[in-house]
């Protein structure tokens, strides 16, 4: 029988190595998984690569990953503080110590989605002339320059939703899928926090992620 | 006449926008532009969060801590508003299925260059969000923006020395003493602000002016 569910936040993250790769959705606090946020933070894990849209969020609900070091990289359309301050992520980027890549939001996105789509990598004209592409192949078509950009893959990826099944599918509500859904492709460990698990299938005309995407959903209190 | 003030800018910018358009607000000046949407056509207001048909910032019972906008504001929807996630959002923008984009800016140069993403301040994180998709994707781009710096140095200018947004994509400018159109030729003045000469425009301008036939006087009302 397929049951993705699990009972304990400790299980949502069993098998998390060090060195992994961790996607994160979440946009505004929309989709964001708290929990699960919490939850990396409380694993042992360290020289950890994340890949969310914008770090401020870790630095709201798990700043000792940055602290205590175990982030070494992180992909992202956004590495600013919120606040007028300066974040620790930006000194440990000053530093040296962080390497904080910088992608467009709409590559970002595509990059996670052809990951999780068997597309090694695209080309784009998004980007082309910038410093954000500097060293990248460009090659022109229909007289128009694009850059060739990486797909991107995780060992783990991490979101909130409304609803979910045993089956593993999910539902969103507002505008919670944001990254949630190129993430559960992109990923080999897909876990969703929901407010949620319906004893009962969930309509399969409105399922936002089919359960072949995903492995855990966890029905727990936003943590928000 | 006093150069327009933000609003003034955003309500400029508006009266612009073509009936049914989808239409992409940045942060900043450009989405004060929804507030001033000519009542007479339908327009839906689109984020790269994945909304099609952004309504009013939601207050009271309407908030929804799960319905936000791309500058995480909790908004409400219009009829006709659909959802989805961040990558059809992006296949929206990068495939060119926005009309127009109203983006601000640091600086533009007449050769359609934006440079609008990072201002260069020492000790500060790099934030681009979807700045670059926008502007390369979107069917037409405009920017709003102050004409000059605070220190008074020009942002209409020969070449940018901001980091760019992306090459040759800017379309408009919409700024507090003009509206400027980018053409092959360079800066063109559609309408210049009320009261101001030409000889006071191009010293506050970094590159040549060319002037519409029909260039006319820009106004707005009080807002």
């Amino acid at each position: 029988m397929i049951d993705k569910r699990i009972s304990e936040v400790a299980e949502a993250l069993e098998g998390l190595p060090d060195g992994a790769t961790v996607m994160i959705s979440g946009f505004g606090g929309a989709g964001l998984p708290v929990v699960l946020i919490k939850a990396l933070e409380a694993t042992s894990a360290s020289g950890l690569t994340l890949i969310l849209n914008s770090l401020r969020f870790i630095e709201t609900y798990a700043p000792s990953l940055f602290i205590d070091r175990r982030v070494i990289k992180t992909v992202s359309s956004a590495a600013r503080s919120r606040g007028k301050g300066t974040a620790v992520y930006e000194y440990q980027v000053e530093e040296g110590f962080l390497e904080a890549e910088i992608v467009p939001q709409g590559t970002f996105a595509e990059r996670i989605r052809a990951g999780g789509s068997g597309i090694p990598a695209f080309f784009t004209p998004t980007g082309v002339g910038t410093k954000l592409t500097e060293g990248k192949e460009v090659r022109e078509f229909d007289g128009r320059p694009c850059v060739l950009e990486p797909a991107m893959t995780a060992d783990f990826a991490l979101m909130r939703a409304t609803a979910a099944d045993r089956w593993g599918n999910v539902n969103f509500i507002g505008t919670q899928s944001n990254f949630g859904p190129a993430m559960a492709m992109a990923a080999k460990t897909t876990v969703v926090e929901v407010d949620e698990i319906s004893d009962e299938p969930l309509d399969p005309r409105v399922i936002d992620i089919p359960g072949i995407f995903t492995q855990r959903v966890l029905a727990v209190p936003d943590e928000r | 006449m006093t150069p327009l003030n933000r609003n003034q800018i955003a309500w400029r910018a508006a009266q612009d926008l073509p009936a049914g358009g989808y239409v992409n607000l940045g942060l900043g000046t450009p989405v004060l532009a929804a507030n001033y949407a000519p009542a007479d056509r339908e327009f839906m207001f689109q984020t790269e969060n994945g909304i099609v048909g952004v309504g009013p910032v939601a207050s009271g019972a309407e908030e929804d801590p799960d319905l936000v906008d791309a500058g995480s504001q909790l908004v409400t929807l219009k009829p006709g508003a659909t959802l989805s996630d961040s990558a059809m959002a992006f296949a929206m923008i990068r495939g060119g299925h926005i009309d127009v984009t109203m983006l601000g800016g640091f600086q533009v140069a007449a050769n359609g260059d934006l440079a609008n993403w990072d201002a260069m301040i020492p000790n500060q994180g790099a934030l681009v969000g979807g700045a670059m998709d926008l502007a390369v994707g979107a069917k037409s781009v405009w920017v709003t923006m102050a004409h000059t710096t605070r220190d008074g140095e020009a942002r209409l200018v020969e070449r940018c020395k901001y980091p760019l947004t992306a090459m040759g994509v800017v379309d408009r400018v919409y700024s507090d003493l003009a509206v400027v159109e980018i053409t092959p030729n360079g800066f063109l003045v559609r309408e210049i602000l009320d009261g101001l000469t030409r000889d006071e425009l191009e010293a506050k301008t970094g590159a040549p002016l060319h002037y519409a036939e029909d260039c006319g006087v820009l106004s707005a009302p009080d807002l």
